[in-house]
């Protein structure tokens, strides 16, 4: 599992693995029934805290996205579709908002900015 | 993993007011400190801020002038032997024997440990890829730290002390510092305390810090909470403020005119409500990392720099 960690902009790390396994999932990268790396190992390899890895595990259990299995495992949750639409959406919200400030910075209008996105979704078809 | 909530342990280290003053220069100024078993807690600060001071109380090398200093309920100066042999310590300044060789330092430094454990000394003398017949005085900086924190770490201590881990070491080098706090703490029940003024170091492993500026402690909190009650907010007001605007909230502004950048501290609900007050409207809010935060809280311009 590729988590990228950044301790400098800010977000809590518990949160940046959240985020971050919540959009393998939306995006099909990682798959129901597959199994997570264990607590300890995860810690290890992004070299942050076993505490915060555990509190993100359980925040990803909490929100229904992984069970732990056996007491030991954790697996990604093979109850219904990977992510709710509300939530795929909450991520592509944080983006859009994103994109609106850029365009009022730039000054560029919504129904221009609507029309850039169609044309690029064009280009990226072709 | 988490016995920092759910255990009925007593906290590791507890300092209450202690105080310390070098012939008119205070250096310790009423400190209180709790840190719970099985935490990594961090301790942020300028150099001359009092860390190293602070970490001398805690191994019972300074005698606390006023307040008290508590290490696994016991005081470190009446019974050194009782909470050293808990501790595993590495000196900033690595005071290590320059005339032994590597195997030397090992064998010697294993007297004095009843529960030191040979098989992980020589893992990790492989894993950090030390020759045992070299002399320590020819080590470099990176070897030196890593024989230090061998040492350190071979008896299996309760508790391990780091004091500036990373100073002046190499990337690779400091990667494999913090890869050894994360495995300490990731041992069940094992506690880790250091400093640093090297913030996403701190950020990246610590569950709680502590921000020591001029001797005092100015914050300190779970690293989560901190980082979650403080933020960043962009107003733009609809005339030019010849001067900052003040909040209580406001730890630092900076901007001119029209648009101001508040560093913030406390619930967004109410510093919305006030930003309208004053006029204002938010027109941008970011998150703030550690470092935006502590140089906030110094409220001086200076940055805290790596010193590679």
């Amino acid at each position: 599992m590729q988590l990228h960690i950044s301790p400098r902009d800010g977000v809590p790390i518990y949160r940046q693995i959240v985020d971050q396994v919540k959009y393998l999932v939306g995006s099909g990268r990682l798959v129901p029934g597959e199994e997570l790396p264990t607590i300890r190992a995860l810690a290890e390899q992004l070299v942050v805290n076993p505490n915060t890895v555990a509190r993100a595990y359980a925040e990803l259990e909490h929100a229904g996205l992984v069970t732990k299995r056996h007491g030991s495992g954790t697996y990604i949750s093979d109850a219904g579709s990977p992510l709710k639409r509300a939530e795929k959406l909450k991520i592509l919200a944080r983006r859009a908002d994103a994109l609106l400030a850029d365009a009022q910075h730039l000054e560029v209008e919504l129904s221009e900015l609507i029309d850039l996105v169609r044309e690029r979704h064009k280009a990226m078809q072709s | 993993m988490n016995s920092s909530t759910n255990s009925p342990n007593p906290p590791v280290i507890v300092i209450q007011g202690l105080s310390r003053r070098f012939k008119s220069k205070l250096a310790l100024d009423a400190v209180n400190l709790n840190v719970e078993r099985g935490q990594v807690f961090g301790l942020v600060g300028a150099n001359g801020a009092g860390k190293t001071t602070l970490i001398k109380h805690i191994l019972g090398l300074l005698k606390a002038e006023s307040g008290s200093v508590r290490v696994f309920g016991l005081d470190p100066v009446a019974d050194p032997v009782a909470v050293l042999s808990r501790v595993g310590f590495l000196s900033e300044d690595r005071d290590l024997p320059g005339w032994m060789r590597v195997d030397e330092l090992i064998r010697y430094t294993r007297a004095f440990h009843r529960g030191w454990d040979t098989a992980y000394a020589e893992r990790l003398r492989e894993q950090f890829q030390l020759d045992p017949a070299a002399r320590i005085k020819h080590l470099s900086r990176g070897e030196l730290a890593k024989a230090g924190l061998l040492v350190a770490l071979a008896h299996r201590p309760e508790l391990l002390v780091l004091d500036e881990p990373s100073s002046g070491l190499d990337p690779v080098v400091r990667r494999e510092m913090l890869e050894a706090i994360v495995r300490t703490v990731a041992d069940e029940g094992r506690t880790v305390f250091f400093s640093s003024h090297l913030l996403d170091e701190i950020e990246r492993v610590s569950d709680c810090v502590a921000m020591m500026v001029s001797g005092s402690v100015v914050l300190q909190g779970r690293l989560d909470e901190i980082l979650e009650s403080h933020f960043r907010l962009t107003l733009r007001f609809p005339a030019p403020l010849p001067a900052p605007p003040s909040l209580a909230s406001f730890l630092h502004v900076s901007g001119s005119g029209l648009e101001w950048t508040a560093l913030c501290n406390g619930a967004r609900g109410e510093l919305e409500a006030a930003a309208a007050r004053l006029g204002a409207r938010i027109v941008d809010e970011t998150a703030a990392s550690l470092d935006e935060i502590f140089l906030a809280r110094v409220g001086s311009e200076r940055s805290v720099k790596p010193e590679v």
